[in-house]
Formats: C-alpha cells, sequence, structure tokens
C-alpha cells in the first residue's frame, strides 16, 4: 500500500502576530513545528504501515526551512519525503495549495491520502477537503480510526460533534485527521543520525500535473479583508477525581499562584 | 570547533526534550519520594534507542556522537537525575569498555543487548576499603584452568539490583600493584554472584545503588575484559568518558533550576512586585546563568574531543569538576530563591539540591578531579 500524508510546518503558538499592513503572519522569531493534526495524521500511516506494510510518504509545500519537518518525518519512519518549493506557489490561499498539493498527488502511486483537520495558524480546514475535490476521490473529515480492509476498502471512524460515525470508503479516498486521536510516536534515535543523509526530493512548478495560472497568488480567488488574533480563553485543566481529591487540587492550584 | 548545535543534534535535541518533558518529568517526584527505579522509563527509551546512543550500527546501536549521548543525559537530568545517572553509567561504564576493550566476540555478545536496552549495564569499582584510592582492590580473581574464580565485595554500584552485565575490576595478581587488576564481564546470573543491601540515599533516589557480593563466583576465562593486568588502565579510561556524562547530568541538574527558578521568580511577588525584579535576584540569577553556560562549553568540548578520538582526560575532569560544582551553587541558590516553598517537596528544587550533591563525589570526586587536573598541568 502507498500513503501519502500531507503535512505543513507552521509557527509553534497560539498567539499569532499579524502584519498589520499586510494582514499576513508573521513568523519571523517564532519556532516551526510541523502541525498538530498532521503529526496525527502522520502517526496514523506509520501505523498501517506497522499493521499492513507500506510506503509512506509526506508532502509539503512551503519554504525551503520547511525541509526540517520532513527530516522530523523521515526519524519517524517515513520512506520518502517530497517539498514543494517554488515562487510560482507564493501567495497561495486554500484553493492554490490545494490545487498544488493535487497536482504534486496525480504524479504519484497511491492507495489513501491523508491530511490533518486543520492547520493551527491557517485554520481553514478547507485544504484536505478542496484536494479530495480536485482529485475526485471520496474524502472523510475529522478521522479519529481507520483500518483497511482485505478488499482495499477503509473502515473509518469519524467524530462528530455529539456521536461517532463509522463509514466503509470504497478504495482510494482522503482522510483528514484529528491529532487528539492519535498520539504521535517520538523520533527514534537511529532515525535522527539518518535523517540528514536521506534525500529530500525538491519539486518546482514545473513537476507537478497543473495549470501555472492557477497557482500561488494568480491561482488565489481569496482576499483577506481583516485579520485580527483571537482573544484565547486559557484552555483550562479536566481532572476526573473524586471530591477530596479535587479538593486537594484546587488548593494546590491556589497555592502555586500564592492566591492563598 | 562550531560552537552551534548541527542539524542532527538539533532535531535530537527537539526529540529528547519533549520525551524528557512528557514520559520523564512527571514521574520524578514520586520516583524519589518512594525510592523507585523507573523500569517503565528505561524501556521506553530502549524502543527509541536512547539506550544504544553511541554504539556503531554494527552492534546493535544507534550509531550517534558522544555529543548526543550527553545531550540525553543533560536533557533527562534537568527533570529528573536519576533516570540520568541510569543511562550514564548504562552507557560510559558498561557498553563503553565492553566497545573499546572487548574482543569481536565479546562485543557480539553483549552489545547489541545492552545497546537496545533489553540488558541494562553496570560498573563495579568501588569497594569498602577502595574508594577515592581504587588500586587498594580487595576482590581476587583467581586463575582456575577454564575460569577465574572471584571473591570480594563491592559497594555503591549503580543500577546493580536492576543491571543485567558488569564491568568488575579484581586483583589477578597481588604482588604487581595496580598492574595486578584485571577487568571482567559478569552476567547476573554467574554462579557466586549476588547482589547485596540497597543504600538509603540523600540524592538520585531512584537508581537502585547496591553491594555486589562474590561468593566464589565462576567467571568464564573467555569474559576477561582486555588483557591480563590491564583493569586499573581500563577503569581509570572509562571514568575518563563517564566523567562526562556525570558532568552533563550536572549541568542537567543546574540548568533545571535554573528553569524553576526563574518560572518561580516571576510568578512570586513580595513587596508588590515579582522577586524576579530586584536587583539581587537579577544579579545571582546573571551569574549563575554564565556558569551554566561555561559548564556546557567544557562539557561540549569534552565530548567534541572524544567524538573526535583526541585526548580528552583532563577535559573530562574539568567538565565535571566545574558543571558540579556549578549544579550545587545553582541549586542551593535556587532553594534560597524559592524561600520556604523551595524547601518543601511541593517544589523540585529541593530534590535537585539534595541530587546535585552525587556529582561532587562519585565518578571521582571534585578533589580527585583537582589532582587529575593537576597531574596533565604539572606533568
Ligand atoms: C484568506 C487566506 C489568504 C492567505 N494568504 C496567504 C499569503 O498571502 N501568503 C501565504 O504564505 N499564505 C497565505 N495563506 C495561508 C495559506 O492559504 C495556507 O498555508 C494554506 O492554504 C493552508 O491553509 P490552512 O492553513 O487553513 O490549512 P488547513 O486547510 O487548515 O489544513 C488542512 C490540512 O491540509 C494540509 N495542508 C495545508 N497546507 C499544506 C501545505 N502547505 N503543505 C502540505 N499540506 C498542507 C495539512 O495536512 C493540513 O492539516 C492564506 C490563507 C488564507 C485563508
Ligand atoms: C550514589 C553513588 C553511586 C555510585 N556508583 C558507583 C558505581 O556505579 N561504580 C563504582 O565503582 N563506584 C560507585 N560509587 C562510588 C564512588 O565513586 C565513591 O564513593 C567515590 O569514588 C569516593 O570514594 P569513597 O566513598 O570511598 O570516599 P573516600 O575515598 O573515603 O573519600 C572521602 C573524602 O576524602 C577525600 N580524599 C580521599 N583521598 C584524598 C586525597 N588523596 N587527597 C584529598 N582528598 C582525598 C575525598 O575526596 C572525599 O572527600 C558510587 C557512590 C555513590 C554514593
Amino acid at each position: 500500500m502507498n500513503i501519502i500524508v500531507c503535512i505543513k510546518q507552521v509557527p509553534d503558538t497560539t498567539e499569532i502576530k499579524i502584519d498589520p499592513v499586510k494582514n499576513t503572519l508573521i513568523r519571523e522569531g517564532v519556532p516551526s513545528i510541523m502541525n498538530p493534526d498532521d503529526k496525527g495524521g502522520l502517526e496514523l500511516a506509520l501505523q498501517m504501515k506497522d499493521k499492513y506494510g507500506a510506503n509512506v510518504t509526506v508532502i509539503t509545500m512551503g519554504p525551503p526551512q520547511a525541509d526540517l519537518i520532513l527530516r522530523e518525518a523521515f526519524a519517524m519512519g517515513v520512506d520518502r519525503a517530497i517539498l514543494l518549493s517554488d515562487r510560482k506557489f507564493a501567495g497561495a490561499d486554500t484553493l492554490a495549495t490545494s490545487y498544488a498539493l493535487a497536482g504534486a498527488i496525480k504524479t504519484l502511486d497511491y492507495d489513501l491520502i491523508i491530511a490533518g483537520r486543520q492547520a493551527i495558524d491557517g485554520d481553514t480546514a478547507q485544504v484536505g477537503p478542496e484536494m479530495a475535490e480536485h482529485l475526485g476521490l471520496p474524502q472523510v473529515s475529522y478521522v479519529i480510526d481507520a483500518e483497511r480492509e482485505k478488499n482495499g476498502n477503509f473502515i473509518v471512524k469519524k467524530e462528530n460533534e455529539d456521536s461517532v460515525q463509522t463509514l466503509e470508503v470504497e478504495g482510494k479516498c482522503v482522510l483528514t485527521v484529528l491529532a487528539s486521536a492519535f498520539e504521535a510516536r517520538y523520533m527514534t534515535v537511529a532515525g535522527i543520525v539518518d535523517a540528514y543523509d536521506k534525500e529530500v526530493e525538491v519539486w518546482g512548478a514545473d513537476k507537478l500535473d497543473v495549470d501555472e495560472n492557477k497557482l500561488g497568488l494568480k491561482g488565489s480567488p481569496t482576499k483577506v479583508w481583516q485579520s485580527f488574533p483571537k482573544q484565547l480563553k486559557a484552555p483550562g485543566e479536566v481532572f476526573e477525581v473524586s471530591e477530596e481529591e479535587a479538593v486537594e487540587i484546587i488548593v494546590k492550584k491556589l497555592k502555586e499562584k500564592h492566591l492563598i | 570547533m562550531d560552537f552551534s548545535y548541527s542539524k542532527t543534534e538539533e532535531l535530537f535535541l527537539q526529540m529528547i526534550r519533549s520525551f524528557a518533558e512528557n514520559e520523564v518529568k512527571p514521574l520524578a517526584a514520586e520516583v524519589d519520594e518512594t525510592e523507585r527505579f523507573p523500569m517503565e522509563t528505561v524501556k521506553k527509551m530502549a524502543k527509541l534507542g536512547l539506550m544504544g546512543i553511541p554504539v556503531p550500527r554494527q552492534y546493535g546501536g544507534a550509531g550517534g556522537s558522544v555529543q548526543m549521548y550527553i545531550m540525553a543525559v543533560e536533557e533527562l537530568s534537568r527533570v529528573c537525575a536519576t533516570t540520568g545517572v541510569i543511562l550514564s553509567a548504562h552507557t560510559s561504564l558498561c557498553m563503553a569498555p565492553i566497545l573499546e576493550n572487548g574482543t569481536e566476540e565479546q562485543k557480539m555478545k553483549y552489545l547489541p543487548k545492552l545497546a537496545s536496552g533489553g540488558w541494562i549495564g553496570a560498573f563495579g569499582l568501588t569497594e569498602p576499603n577502595a574508594g577515592t584510592d581504587a588500586a587498594m582492590q580487595q576482590t581476587m580473581a583467581v586463575d582456575a584452568g577454564d575460569k577465574y574464580i572471584l571473591n570480594g565485595t563491592k559497594i555503591f554500584i549503580t543500577n546493580a539490583a536492576y543491571a543485567d552485565v558488569f564491568i568488575v575490576m579484581a586483583m589477578t595478581d597481588k604482588s604487581k600493584g595496580t598492574k595486578g587488576i584485571s577487568a571482567f564481564i559478569v552476567e547476573k546470573g554467574f554462579k557466586g554472584f549476588s547482589i547485596g543491601k540497597k543504600e538509603l540515599k540523600m540524592g538520585i533516589r531512584g537508581s537502585a545503588t547496591c553491594e555486589l557480593i562474590f561468593e566464589n563466583c565462576e567467571v568464564p576465562k573467555e569474559n576477561l575484559l582486555g588483557p591480563l593486568g590491564k583493569g586499573f588502565n581500563i577503569a581509570m579510561k572509562t571514568l575518563d568518558g563517564g566523567r562526562i556524562g556525570i558532568a552533563s547530568q550536572a549541568l542537567g541538574i543546574a540548568q533545571g533550576a535554573m528553569d524553576e527558578t526563574v518560572k518561580y521568580t516571576k510568578e512570586r511577588k513580595q513587596f508588590g512586585k515579582a522577586i524576579a525584579q530586584f536587583q539581587n535576584t537579577q544579579f545571582q540569577m546573571a551569574d549563575l546563568k554564565t556558569k551554566v553556560e561555561a559548564a556546557r562549553l567544557l562539557v561540549r568540548s569534552a565530548a567534541w574531543k572524544k567524538d573526535k578520538g583526541l585526548p580528552y582526560s583532563a577535559d573530562a575532569a574539568m567538565a565535571k569538576l566545574f558543571a558540579a560544582e556549578t549544579a550545587m551553587e545553582v541549586t542551593t541558590k535556587a532553594v534560597q530563591f524559592h524561600g520556604g516553598y523551595g524547601y518543601t517537596r511541593e517544589y523540585p528544587v529541593e530534590r535537585m539540591m539534595r541530587d546535585a550533591k552525587i556529582t561532587e563525589i562519585y565518578e571521582g570526586t571534585s578533589e580527585v578531579q583537582r589532582m587529575v587536573i593537576a597531574g596533565h598541568l604539572f606533568k
């Protein structure tokens, strides 16, 4: 089985700063990480590799620095890594991004495509579903479990607000995955030692099966009207404990903050 | 020398930091409190290849560098010094002497099991009457044809209760002094070998420190490590390497105490402001930060020399001496900055202070490091 996982490099912060003039993200000085949902998707792919045997390819579209998350993916156990990097991709909105990714995927052999549900910076959750449309494939979003049947179909569990749906998908499809459902493995030491000896394939627009007019800024109908940081509430911690323990925890927390 | 981390090291740091934070830190207080060997952590480390970082692939290791290994000891010790020394003793004191002195058969027999973490390693040099004066070995090894018969007792042996393989020094010829000491590879199940009492300790309380008891213990001839009579040299060279590991353990403890103190002094308010805003706090912390960075450079430079195959004995001694004394100073002051809270077990700094002390004692006390450094200086 060949699995393709789309991964994106994102700034490691919930407090995203926005350039007030250009209305774009300010990325300088913020450490970059593999988008959490994508890491969950990668974990699903690697679990399938462990279970059924598979070749796992990761693809990212991004600047040359995105190489880092591809090395991380190598160290976690993927077989092949492709970086889509070209000035022609610049300024892409979700439509142009998904179009470029689909254009790359069309040139590859695959049985399953996995993406994250949502990127923590752009936050639209559009790229996975749009990619499925470009490729003419069925899609399941909010995936929390997936298994492959002998006949090549997939049994997929999908999380809804108040329920879980189990679906059977015939053959090739796109899944968008929730990080919370897949605790991603650590890189191994040997994987890290080898990560920079492996080849990351860098593809320009000419390698893709695309109409170049639909790439990048030219292919992006979305115009940003206004960007602003969302006021975040502290996420809060949930403890499922007895009443007595709860009291202890609350007292401890208050003491930690020197409120009592 | 390049002072920055290589790309591979950066990737490794990312992994080991999140491993330490998510898997090791949550257990640290409990491991200390209950004096429990964190076996589940060792198993997790084994799965990721952390138990064999600098061991070549052909012997089942990860094929990494000494530098990566000492970064692992630092990052683990930053949150739990017990976990740091388990890895350090296993890697520096057991696998390294086999790798550096073993025959091909010995390496093939022991390293794959040790490097995969299926087996844990330990090192037995210290005896009740042979501490700093390690040459005063009283454990005897008598040639009995196809085997050696060992008699004697070792004390204070790290990992002992959970170890499967021990590097043990014993006298094969008393008349020759240090040239009469030989090194042996002893397995847990060998006839006549048992583990004695476990020490109750001030710090690194989860690392099982025990006696080794040899009562007519039978060690096959092929388990002599290195040439007959070279055991003392092997032990001293092994400790040179081990000191880089302990130096990074000390560095990790110091860094952990810095982290806690920066966080705490920014939160804690007295006289209407955070205690981090008092100049006393700032100046003292600036000095401590400078020492921690200096220690890190010494540690990295010693590891760099070992990776390059350059002599590093004095470098390792300087790194350990300075890092250990820095750890003691930083942790003591960390408790002071935490005030009464720091003296309680609600906060990790009191544990860090207890843990730091051992780094001035084992693998050669600070006095011994000064002897080694002076020895190189005045030779
Ligand atoms: C209105 C708008 C304007 C934008 N303008 C610009 C701009 O001018 N310049 C600019 O640099 N960016 C711009 N972006 C960001 C750009 O659109 C996103 O990088 C990209 O479309 C992904 O969208 P998202 O972050 O919402 O991902 P989502 O749709 O939330 O991501 C879902 C999943 O798709 C996959 N995926 C998403 N992006 C990638 C990728 N690049 N490579 C591989 N897999 C991926 C991942 O698996 C991810 O989990 C803009 C975004 C929006 C919404
Ligand atoms: C927790 C723990 C773990 C250990 N793990 C191991 C292990 O895995 N394997 C192992 O073999 N050993 C181990 N040791 C032993 C450790 O290396 C010794 O304790 C250490 O070398 C000191 O020896 P000693 O305790 O006999 O002290 P002593 O040698 O009695 O020293 C007492 C004091 O005298 C000073 N001193 C001694 N001689 C001189 C001198 N000539 N000049 C100046 N000062 C001097 C010392 O510096 C020290 O301050 C461990 C010890 C502990 C506590």
